[in-house]
């Protein structure tokens, strides 16, 4: 094998224009293949985070009254009885939002009363003592609300109940030192709100924000013509109460409105909803890699088979004078082996390089060197396999085409 | 000569179907992913109203305490309160000016037999429809005088009427909506600028609304707004009823100013309004403001979105690699026939006719290319349409996309050709008939 190195870079000298072609192709697909897998392993990575939820048997209801009462608590009362009575239903309650919803409230959170500055933001989820069970998240401390400490809440004014359960990722950064349970918090100025309980984890309803655990619960009813209702059912129930949703709300009152796309969704869905951007993004990347990769075959194919084409009679002399077929097999994978070589090296610069610049204009981490030595491999593989039937065809040139056309 | 170069292409290229196959793909798939990012990027970067652009401006002003003004890093608030809206609305400095808020609510069809439905509306001052050429397919907007009494009139969308009203001229005709009868004065044509640039609380790309009214008369129907609303001082609970007087800011003011010229006295005339605020105590921090334009306004908030960004690179990036991939190929086959090429020029043809008839024959493989590109293109389209994005559904192709498609495409596969063809051209015919 060694020995056939010199000649085969001096036989590559008179071939410039095709080997430093294939290098760069090869160098531009390394990089760009890198890149862009570890942009879907990002992007799959996102999607599938954790909500601190139990998902499955989860069904979410977007409702919006038509009409205006002097309160919509009432209204909302009743809904949430007859979801709850609803065969197969675990646990059902009512808020303003939930993870993965896309929407929602946030506030910032005080430890001191008198200051607004500072402050840590939380995202807002009005509950009642149903919500930790239809939610399926674990209560690590304390305890949860009860009944009579579900207040209501008059539209657009200011959340800031007298008990909150807080996620243990506020708990943390207010209470390093792991107290938090039953200190006072400040939603709005001079309003405290004691923690009476933590849970373990549980998601802001943006796919995109700075603070992904900050979640406060606070049991409110909130008076608004605008609300979600959360169920949890019984397993193996979720496509009988999906089904019996729509006509027990509507049996209460027809004065409603349940989107068509958003109306009544399984949590699954809600999931696929929240990352439908990035699924997409992630097959784009793929698919492209998939057709990059191919054409990047097709052309090793196509010029090795020139290559070898243009060469058969020197392959035919080699053959005469003594070289096996396997020797001339090697070659061929040998020369395809050192021009893919050059490829890679200039690639894994090229794909750093690329890296760095993604990071200044798109804000990325930085691609992680495994992405680019898988990629290294993948490409001296896919060239070894590309190079393969040209060489082969080349090995059974027969040592007489060297007496041929002389 | 053209046509004899014409003739030895195809005929070269029918000689090798399979590498001619590659090459035509490889530049098809390049032009396709190009065109459809491309696309992409060309509705989400477009100027939502080309000819006034540069003349609409949103005035901001900074009315907060220095807690709040804090979280914004030295920018003021990107909406203005109900006061400084006003006074700067009845100030009349710019040529036309209008205050405005976006809501949704409940529309009650009077056929009963219809379920009621939510529309989104806007709560606006009477320049709106002549400062953004709204243009209308009956009756009018309405007057300043009509804003002042808060008249109940409405104007609706193209495809609320149809809807309501069957397409038919229904001005004069009642919209009950969020519980209040409101008169039809004007049916708008169909209008959607993209992005939805005055307001982007509504979402980048929002689809415009299908009720206008004048914003006292929303206020006077407790219309809900849907929007932002940005809070700051002691007082906690704010009221949706007050919000007048609240510290709140919730409203967008857009101005036009024509001459260029006073731009910069409009800008003072926010600074001097500034000043006059803090003197008599409404203001609290120094004077800071901003003037920004429609073309401004985009860049600053930033909505193209950063993932159409990174696929139009990918795409280019691809693109490259099909070229270069393009061009070896097209070096291997042109290589192939050194013996053909030292035939031709042995017989007397130049090398400029050599060199000619191959950069033909690359064109060919540039326009075949092409019209595949095209058509994946639209392929590609189709399915940008199908992805969940505010901006799906406005992914078309239109003329200057698809005449830059085939200049690219033969443009890029032209530029291919010309290594290869020149380096065989170099062939020295002694040489090639020797070998025979």
């Amino acid at each position: 094998m060694n020995l056939q190195i010199k000649p085969i870079l001096s036989a590559l000298r008179q071939h410039k224009a095709g080997t430093i072609l294939i290098a760069l192709q090869i160098a531009l697909t390394l990089a760009i293949v890198c890149n862009a897998l570890f942009i879907v392993h990002q992007r799959v990575e996102r999607a599938n985070r954790q909500t601190g939820m139990d998902e499955s048997n989860v069904i979410t209801v977007q409702n919006r009254y038509v009409g205006k009462p002097d309160t919509f608590i009432p209204l909302v009362q009743t809904d949430v009885a007859a979801l709850r009575n609803i065969p197969g239903v675990d646990a059902a309650y009512v808020t303003n939002a939930y993870p993965l919803r896309r929407g929602g409230w946030s506030t910032g959170i005080q430890i001191d009363p008198t200051k607004t500055k500072d402050s840590l933001p939380s995202a807002l989820y009005f509950v009642d003592e149903q919500a930790l069970k239809t939610l399926g998240v674990k209560l690590i401390a304390g305890r949860n609300f009860t009944p009579s400490e579900v207040v209501n809440l008059p539209a657009q004014s200011t959340p800031a109940p007298a008990q909150v359960i807080i996620t243990k990722a506020i708990a943390d950064k207010l209470f390093p030192k792991g107290d938090a349970l039953g200190k006072t918090l400040y939603y709005a100025k001079n309003k405290p709100s004691t923690v009476i309980g933590i849970v373990e984890k549980l998601t802001v309803p943006w796919v995109e924000y700075d603070h992904m655990d900050n979640v406060t619960l606070m049991p409110i009813r909130f008076d608004s013509g605008y609300q979600h209702f959360i169920v949890r059912t019984k397993p193996g129930q979720q496509d009988a109460v999906f089904k019996a949703i729509p006509p027990a709300l509507y049996k209460v009152s027809r004065m409603r409105v349940l989107p068509e796309k958003y109306g009544v969704r399984t949590f699954d869905t809600v999931r696929a909803n929240a990352y439908e951007a990035d699924h997409g993004m992630a097959i784009l990347m793929t698919v492209v890699c998939a057709v990059l990769l191919a054409i990047t075959a097709a052309g090793i194919v196509g010029l090795s088979s020139f290559w070898v084409g243009q060469r058969r009679k020197q392959i035919g002399v080699r053959r005469a004078l003594g070289a096996r077929r396997s020797d001339i097999l090697s070659y061929f994978m040998t020369e395809n082996f050192l021009i893919a070589l050059g490829g890679v090296i200039v690639g894994t610069i090229l794909a750093l390089g690329l890296s760095q610049w993604m990071l200044k204009y798109f804000e990325m981490p930085r691609v992680s060197p495994t992405y680019v030595g898988v990629g290294v491999i993948l490409l001296l593989v896919l060239g070894q396999a590309a190079v393969f039937a040209p060489a082969l065809r080349a090995s059974k040139v027969s040592p007489v085409e060297a007496t041929r056309s002389v | 000569m053209f046509g004899y170069y014409l003739e030895l292409a195809l005929r070269s290229l029918k000689r090798s179907k399979a590498l001619t196959a590659l090459m035509v793909l490889a530049v098809a798939m390049g032009i396709g992913a190009c065109m459809t990012t491309l696309t992409v990027l060309h509705v989400v970067s477009g100027d939502p109203i080309p000819a006034k652009s540069h003349k609409l401006f949103t005035p901001q002003v900074e009315p907060r305490d220095k807690d709040n003004g804090f979280y914004s890093k030295g920018e003021p608030p990107e909406q203005v309160s109900w006061r400084d809206g006003m006074a700067l609305l009845k100030a009349h400095r710019a040529d036309r000016q209008a205050l405005m808020t976006g809501g949704m609510a409940p529309v009650q069809p009077a056929n009963a037999s219809q379920d009621p439905f939510f529309v989104h509306a806007r709560y606006t001052t009477a320049d709106f429809f002549a400062m953004f050429d709204v243009p209308l397919k009956y009756g009018h907007g309405w007057s300043a005088t009509e804003d002042e009494r808060r008249e109940r009139i409405a104007v609706i969308s193209s495809s609320l009427n149809e809807k309501l009203f069957h397409g038919e001229d229904s001005t004069g005709r009642t919209v009950r909506f969020n519980g209040a009868d409101l008169r039809v004065v004007g049916v708008a044509e169909p209008w959607r600028p993209h992005p939805h640039f005055y307001d982007l609380n509504s979402g980048n790309y929002a689809e415009s609304e299908d009720v206008y009214m004048p914003l006292g008369t929303a206020r006077d129907i407790h219309g809900p707004r849907a929007g932002s609303r940005d809070c700051w001082g002691v007082g906690a609970n704010v009221e949706e009823s007050t919000l007048e007087t609240s510290n709140c800011t919730w409203l967008q003011l857009w101005v036009e100013i024509d001459d260029p010229a006073r731009v910069a006295d409009y800008k003072a005339f926010l600074i001097h309004y500034s000043e006059d605020q803090l003197a008599a105590g409404s203001f609290h921090m120094p004077a800071n403001v901003r003037l920004r334009n429609v073309v401004e306004w985009l860049d600053f908030q930033k909505v193209v979105p950063s993932d159409v960004h990174l696929q139009v690179w990918l795409a280019l990036g691809f693109f490259v690699v099909c070229l270069v991939n393009t061009v070896g190929l097209m070096l291997a086959k042109f290589m192939r026939r050194s013996s053909e090429v030292g035939v031709r020029r042995a017989l007397g043809a130049s090398r400029r006719a050599v060199f000619a008839q191959l950069v033909t024959e690359a064109g060919i493989v540039g326009l075949a290319g092409g019209v595949a590109g095209l058509l994946l293109a639209l392929f590609g389209l189709w399915m940008v349409r199908q992805q969940p994005d505010q901006y799906a559904s406005l992914a078309h192709l239109d003329m200057s996309m698809l005449a830059g498609t085939f200049g690219m495409a033969i443009g890029a596969t032209v530029v291919a050709g010309l290594l290869p063809a020149w380096r065989a051209c170099q062939i020295t015919p002694a040489l090639q008939l020797k070998s025979q």
